[in-house]
């Protein structure tokens, strides 16, 4: 064990200092998920923090974050129904509250009437183990991922949607994630299973409580989301994170499509120092998947995106459209890996990364990738960089819009193509509210 | 139509512009007053379109000669958007496609914003509403396009009626419609042309920047001109479109040239 002791040497006391508080997690009644717990501390003792020589990671530097001595939250700061309305999404009948990633069950509201399940995994032990067994911790890959491992060995609260078979929810599911500025480490997880032939709209909302007084404060969330499809399932997933300026945000999402089902998702990157969003795609014969992005980013954020879309098997389709729109000295990534496997026929794939710098100091990392096994497929990818088309802003210009004006109003159409895409309306008018004062900077 | 009580709307003397230092306006001549429709003609590279964007402010053109008054004042003076709301239109060759923007967003915008300059009064977007669909129906437009992005999808035809549109909100005092009919069918010619009729008067002028005599048809003028080498070469009434029609541009530079050489000839003796 030598030589793996050296490797992780240098952010040891890190992971060390996180991982002190785990003991004190009330066991669970079911041994798979305490194995599960032990088994990730396990995989700890041996993975390592990435670093910049890491590919992976090889524009995304999060020593910063070794630097800070964040706990993990083991009581829930009490907050008012009142203190959070305001994040409420009218269109959702069920909402699960987690407060630092801690379980909030006064300001949520469960659901479990006509079979379909939205709630708090402890809960749910009794009734819908086998479901949940099934597919809690068997996506979301934790063995080499050391913060997928880190989540996992904190497993407790957890937002469960079981959504039984033909069974359509017509109103999204809202998971509100809400940090409190407090210097903490939250791992929030969610599991989504849509039974075959079932229509489920999950919204995955991740955001800071502003309150007057409260400084901005360096957090660490560490989320991980599983969804499984099955056959003919269709999932809509819209993420958003809007975490604190201060704040680290590091997230995997593995989402795993049976046959003919159709995953769409729409993710929106706005908050936090830096951010990482890891997502995994993995299609079965004949499944469909939208998978769009918009990173939204200006002073000095950093925000980071690695996608894979895994063409297993035949006839699958995906399309992918990020976006980034990239202000004062900020720094976007972006890594889309489309995969297509050998027998992976008639896969058809269109991949498209488009970036707007809107200053000098802006900059932005594209690597769109493709990785073709098979000999029938359709593939198409590209990337474009770019600064807003001085003949689009000279056509407002001559209708009689200023210079500033103009602009703004091209880089939130820029980023508008993306939220346009999220199908719950409410969130969609707020986002483009948000888009529009976020680009509207004074001059 | 030529008015005895007519103002100078614009005054283009000696104008001279390039685009990546090669001169294409090389001492260009040209009056407007009120009232009055002018048709500029020309050949493909005459300098044309430049000039139209030249006098919409258009950055990719460097002046470097001459002077332009609009309504008596320097228009070089003036950024794009504030010649737009002292009242010069261009409506574009090839309009802009601004996918995420709802056009009834855009025209709301560029409509209170140049009312708000003009010290007159803005709508809401209900009042805005009404009044758009009125304006539309000048042009046969459907209230659909209100609620797609502006010109996103639209046809040749469809991205031409929406400058008009536009120009119908902004109501300028000066509208250079560049090249509005290329690329119009007979039925779209006919309805943008009517709508342009219609928003014609006393007090505004019209310049049709134009390769085809037969817009001119629809929009007859009181003056067609002929651009050659970056200046105005023969200025005509309505039957100089028609010759042109028939016998080209060459003979009109022809004769240009003969005549040029006579006066240095007369110049010389």
């Amino acid at each position: 064990m030598s030589t793996v002791t050296s490797i992780r040497r240098p952010v040891a006391g890190y992971l060390e200092t996180l991982l002190a508080d785990q003991p004190q997690l009330p066991t669970s009644p079911l041994a798979w998920i305490n194995a599960l717990r032990v088994e990730a501390v396990n995989r700890l003792d041996v993975l390592a923090l990435p670093t910049l020589r890491d590919e992976e990671w090889r524009f995304t530097d999060i020593s910063q974050l070794t630097k800070l001595s964040l706990s993990k939250a083991l009581s829930a700061t009490h907050l008012e129904a009142a203190d959070i309305a305001h994040f409420y999404i009218e269109e959702a009948s069920t909402r699960l509250v987690f407060v630092d990633g801690l379980y909030a069950p006064q300001l949520s509201s469960a659901a479990s009437n006509s079979g379909v399940v939205v709630s708090n995994l402890p809960t749910l032990l009794a009734t819908h183990a086998a479901a949940i067994e099934a597919h809690l911790g068997r996506h979301a890959a934790f063995r080499d991922n050391v913060f997928a491992a880190l989540n996992t060995a904190f497993l407790h609260d957890a937002a469960v949607i079981l959504v039984p078979r033909n069974v359509a929810l017509a109103a999204p599911v809202h998971l509100l994630f809400i940090a409190t500025q407090k210097e903490l480490v939250s791992t929030p997880r969610c599991l989504v299973v849509a039974e075959s032939g079932s229509v489920v709209t999950v919204i995955e909302d991740y955001v800071v409580l502003h309150q007057p007084g409260w400084q901005e404060e360096a957090h660490f969330t560490n989320a991980v989301t599983e969804i499984a499809l099955e056959d003919n399932a269709r999932v809509n997933h819209i993420r958003i994170q809007r975490e604190g300026a201060q704040a680290f945000h590091i997230a995997n999402c593995a989402v795993s499509l049976g046959r003919s089902s159709n995953y769409q998702s729409v993710s929106v990157a706005m908050g936090a120092q830096i951010s990482r969003y890891n997502l995994n795609v993995l299609l079965a014969e004949g499944a469909e998947c939208a998978v769009d992005g918009l990173a939204l980013i200006a002073a000095n954020q950093l925000a980071d995106t690695h996608t894979c879309i895994d063409h297993a098997q035949p006839h699958g389709v995906s399309r992918q459209l990020h976006k980034c729109i990239v202000g004062g000295s900020a720094h976007a990534v972006f890594n889309g890996k489309i995969m297509v496997r050998q027998g992976a026929q008639r896969t058809d794939s269109v991949q498209s990364s488009r970036n707007l710098l809107l200053t000098g100091k802006a900059h932005v990392d594209t690597k769109p990738q493709l990785e073709i096994f098979a000999d029938d497929v359709k593939c198409a990818h590209g990337a474009t960089i770019g600064q807003l088309d001085s003949e689009e802003v000279f056509y407002l210009k001559s209708r009689g819009l200023s210079d500033s004006v103009a602009r703004n109003l091209l880089t939130y159409a820029f980023g508008a193509e993306i939220i346009e895409r999220i199908p719950v309306a409410s969130l969609k008018q707020r986002l483009e509210q948000t888009v529009l004062e976020q680009t509207s900077s004074p001059s | 139509m030529i008015l005895q009580d007519s103002k100078t709307l614009l005054e283009v003397r000696g104008l001279r512009a390039t685009v990546n230092g090669i001169e294409i306006l090389r001492g260009l001549d040209f009056t407007v007053k009120s009232g009055e429709v002018h048709a500029i003609m020309g050949p493909n590279g005459s300098g044309k379109s430049t000039f139209a964007k030249v006098l919409a402010g258009h950055t990719a053109y460097e002046v470097t000669g001459g002077s332009v008054l609009f309504e008596g004042k320097d228009l070089f003076e003036l950024a794009p958007e504030e010649r737009a709301r002292a009242g010069v239109f261009l409506a574009f060759q090839y309009p802009i496609e601004i996918p995420g923007v709802a056009n009834s967003q855009f025209l709301r915008l560029t409509y209170n914003t140049v009312q708000a300059q003009r010290g007159k009064e803005e709508l809401d977007p209900l009042e805005f509403d009404d009044f758009v669909r009125e304006k539309m129906k000048l042009l046969e437009m459907s209230p659909d396009f209100l609620d797609r992005s502006v010109n996103e999808g639209f046809s040749g035809g469809e991205k031409k009626r929406n400058e008009i549109l536009q120009m119908a909100l902004l109501d300028p005092r000066l509208a250079i419609l560049d090249e509005t009919d290329s690329g119009l069918d007979i039925d779209a010619l006919r309805i943008v042309s009517q709508g342009v009729n219609q928003l014609a008067n006393k007090d505004n002028a019209i310049v049709l920047v134009t390769h085809y005599q037969r817009l001119l048809n629809y929009i007859v003028p009181d003056f067609v001109h002929v651009m050659e080498a970056g200046r105005i070469i023969k200025t005509g009434g309505k039957d100089l479109a028609l010759e042109l029609e028939t016998r080209g541009y060459d003979w009109v530079a022809a004769e240009h040239q003969a005549a040029s050489q006579t006066r240095a000839a007369e110049g010389a003796a």
